[in-house]
């Protein structure tokens, strides 16, 4: 009985030991590295390829943002500022809820089934809205015209990009809303569209911050 | 192009890249488990440890080893998330509560990577890097050293010996899983992925004001999930979140980081045991499972059945637009077919059939390929079942490899396909049957059943992905997942090497012309059959008043 003791206890200690070790390599030599190379070769992607516009950080190009108006009074939701372009719905982005020091961004999905009342409600009202903002005179969008992205909200809540069509389907928008021609916005759009990776990869996509940011410089030039 | 077109292009080209780094990286495993020598690193580790790396191990000794060491690692763990609060390098985090730091701790240790926590807003830097990271490398070198236990067991005869755990183990890590993590991380980062220790900081927007991001050692941390099964984020999106997966070059290359092990130790397999065709019916047989799920998941995904997709035109919920439909589908089936459970899109918002397929390939046991290590000695206990039921049907002694499955290997076996099933069934009724535990669920209906099947389909896999709506942060389902993830993990652990200890010990029969003929394709369709079947039969049931009912009403 005492000798099995001692030997748990003496194969616990080596255990312990193993870990310890091995933290060592894996938990702090390892990320170290890591971090440093990473830094030294690729300092702005490490950092999350932020991007600059007249000498200001406006964000990533990897993050979604939102382009809304300010808060009304009594407003929930704030309206779409309909001047830029759109991305994606987020209806699975939280805040936090720990630790409440921070406001951060809290990234997620819906997880709303296919199935969900709730679902096709949020589907429908986001079809609705894709119409209606988008419809100015001479130009009329049509349900079946809206893509699945304009109306879905992506696994992230933080989706930089929408699909080519979402962006095409919102140039006279933007064009009518700056007092920029639509063939000008157009060539803004087919500037930014990125194909798939080496053809194949993925899919075709718009990255919407980007966009907007040489939207800006071309209503400041005019 | 089409978006299917595209799907299937990347599904040829992650399949080329596959078979690429078969035969190296498999020859290089079975060298890294067999060689005499210790590389200088190693014997330092072997000092610091003060173990013996030469001492052969009988079973009872490996197991002891392997349950040593995961007592430990969840002790750690836990501690470390307690002591979060007063820890430095924490970002002003608060410790975690004791129930989901038990159950965290146990995901981790058992190469689960559940997560009932919000990463971004729970774990700082300290317990990210220095606790959840370093189990993602060394669970997964624990289910590499039982695995190769095992084949050490169909491959020695007339002795116990089994090798040594703790060479095994830092020998996975330090030659195996460290330096191919490493290479994967430099990539990811040059891809986008964030590396810092910048902590929470504003980034300012477009329309003014600022955003709060995490900074953190993403893809140091991103790398090994993949590359070891594991699965566990940094961001509660997972590999959706554009740090963690910036763009469809990165999504295949993940889901090649977290298929290449599996596949690649059915080529160690055929090298120890001697015969590289056993590794090839094996390897053949994981690939057609694996095959059959990506062409069902993406054929309903791009039909977006269900009434949400139809009004939206295309199943693009919880998808990413840089991914789009058919890199996702690549993704969740080879997430939820091998251990790893990390996700580029959420399986809950999928197709009823699509969220069927995720759950029916974590309930298949994870085999195919499976998990690091776990998909091989999973896959080879199904190898043993299949041998025995082909000898039933010719009335002779069943052999696998030159070894006799007698009464004693069966019943280990049995043991083994029983206890996984058992744990699924009974906890999701357990969690039915109770008044409280349904409140967790999101959606309402068969999703909402679904989402406890799938949680516990989770658990006991080991795998780690959910029907993520279900709040599974609640004392009932911290505990009951962490049991779960901890019986089946270890229970099964107990069986194989208790398996592997009986077959070393035995001499081996010499191959006749009765001797079935394990290598060849009829075996391997034997085995894909014997695995459907005895899987189908146990689960059908449960995704029926699941998945299925929401699919066919669709």
């Amino acid at each position: 009985m005492n000798n099995s003791v001692t030997n748990t206890a003496r194969l616990l200690g080596a255990a312990l030991r193993a870990l310890l070790v091995l933290t060592l390599v894996t938990g702090v030599i390892y990320p170290l590295v890591v971090t440093g190379v990473a830094q030294a070769l690729f300092h702005n992607k490490a950092n999350g390829s932020e991007i600059k516009a007249d000498g200001k950080v406006v964000g990533s190009s990897l993050i979604g943002q939102s382009y809304n108006l300010p808060l009304k009074k009594g407003q929930e939701t704030p309206d779409a500022d309909l001047k830029w372009f759109q991305g994606r719905p987020a209806n699975g982005l939280g805040s936090n809820s720990l630790n409440t020091q921070y406001k951060l961004i809290l990234s997620g999905a819906t997880n709303l089934s296919a199935d969900s009342k709730v679902l096709i409600k949020q589907v429908e009202d986001a079809k609705a809205a894709v119409v209606k903002d988008n419809s100015v005179s001479g130009y009329t969008v049509k349900p079946s015209d809206v893509p699945a992205d304009a109306v879905t909200s992506s696994g992230s809540g933080l989706d930089p990009d929408i699909s080519p069509a979402y962006a095409d389907l919102q140039v006279h928008r933007i064009a009518a809303q700056n007092g920029l021609s639509v063939t000008q916005v157009q060539k803004l759009v087919d500037e930014h569209t990125e194909g798939r990776t080496l053809g194949f990869m993925g899919e075709p996509r718009v990255n919407v911050l980007e966009l907007n940011i040489a939207l800006k410089a071309l209503v400041a030039k005019k | 192009m089409g978006p299917v077109l595209a799907g299937v292009l990347q599904l040829l080209a992650l399949i080329g890249a596959l078979a690429l780094a078969y035969i190296p990286l498999g020859n290089y495993m079975a060298k890294v488990y067999s060689s005499d020598k210790h590389w200088r690193i190693e014997k330092w580790v072997y000092k610091g440890i003060g173990a013996n790396p030469d001492a052969e191990m009988t079973w009872p000794a490996y197991l002891r080893g392997v349950l040593a060491f995961s007592t430990v690692g969840v002790l750690f763990l836990y501690l470390l998330q307690r002591l979060q609060g007063i820890l430095p390098g924490s970002l002003g985090f608060d410790s975690v509560n004791p129930a989901q730091s038990f159950n965290t701790a146990v995901s981790f240790v058992t190469n689960t990577n559940w997560q009932s926590y919000y990463g971004e807003q729970t774990m700082g830097h300290v317990v990210q890097t220095a606790g959840l990271a370093v189990q993602n490398f060394v669970s997964a070198a624990v289910g590499i050293a039982v695995a190769v236990a095992l084949v050490r067991g169909f491959a020695r005869s007339r002795t116990g010996e089994l090798g040594n755990f703790w060479s095994d183990l830092v020998r996975g890590t330090i030659r195996i899983l460290v330096p191919g993590a490493f290479i994967a991380a430099i990539v990811l980062v040059a891809c986008g992925a964030i590396q810092n220790f910048s902590g929470i900081h504003e980034v300012g927007q477009f329309m003014g004001g600022h955003q709060q991001w995490n900074g953190g050692a993403v893809a140091s941390q991103e790398a090994i999930k993949e590359f070891g099964t594991n699965g566990g984020g940094i961001f509660n999106a997972n590999s959706a979140h554009p740090f963690e997966n910036p763009g469809p070059f990165t999504n295949l290359f993940e889901i090649f980081l977290l298929l290449v092990i599996p596949f690649s130790l059915t080529r160690t397999f055929g090298v120890i045991v001697g015969s590289v065709k056993q590794g090839y019916a094996i390897l053949a047989t994981m690939f057609t499972i694996w095959l059959g799920f990506v062409a069902l998941m993406m054929a309903t995904e791009f039909a977006h059945h269900g009434a949400a997709l139809q009004a939206a035109g295309g199943a693009m919920e919880g998808k990413e637009t840089r991914f789009g439909v058919g890199s996702s589908s690549i993704f969740a089936v080879s997430t939820t077919l091998t251990s790893t459970g990390a996700v580029d899109s959420f399986h809950s918002s999928f197709t009823g059939l699509g969220g069927g397929i995720a759950i029916l390939g974590m309930q298949l046991g994870e085999i195919a390929p499976g998990g690091t290590g776990s998909g091989l000695y999973g896959m080879l206990i199904m190898a043993v079942i299949a041998v025995f039921i082909a000898g039933l049907m010719v009335g002779r002694t069943p052999e696998y490899l030159g070894k006799k499955i007698g009464t004693r290997e069966i019943k280990l076996a049995a043991c083994y396909i029983l206890i996984t099933p058992a744990l699924v069934l009974i906890f999701t009724a357990a969690s039915m049957a109770l008044p409280t535990p349904p409140h967790s669920m999101l959606n309402s209906g068969a999703h909402g059943f679904s989402e406890v099947l799938y949680a516990f389909s989770s658990a006991a896999n080991n795998n780690g992905s959910a029907f993520a709506g279900l709040n599974a942060n609640t004392d009932w389902f911290n505990t009951m997942t962490g049991l779960a993830m901890l019986l089946g993990r270890f229970l099964p652990m107990v069986f194989v090497l208790a398996l592997a200890g009986s077959l070393a010990e035995q001499k081996p029969v010499p191959e006749t012309a009765g001797t079935l003929r394990t290598e060849k394709p009829l075996f391997t369709g034997l085995l894909v059959g014997a695995i459907l079947i005895i899987t189908g039969l146990t689960y059908f049931p449960a995704l029926a008043l699941g998945p299925l009912a929401e699919g066919l009403a669709s």
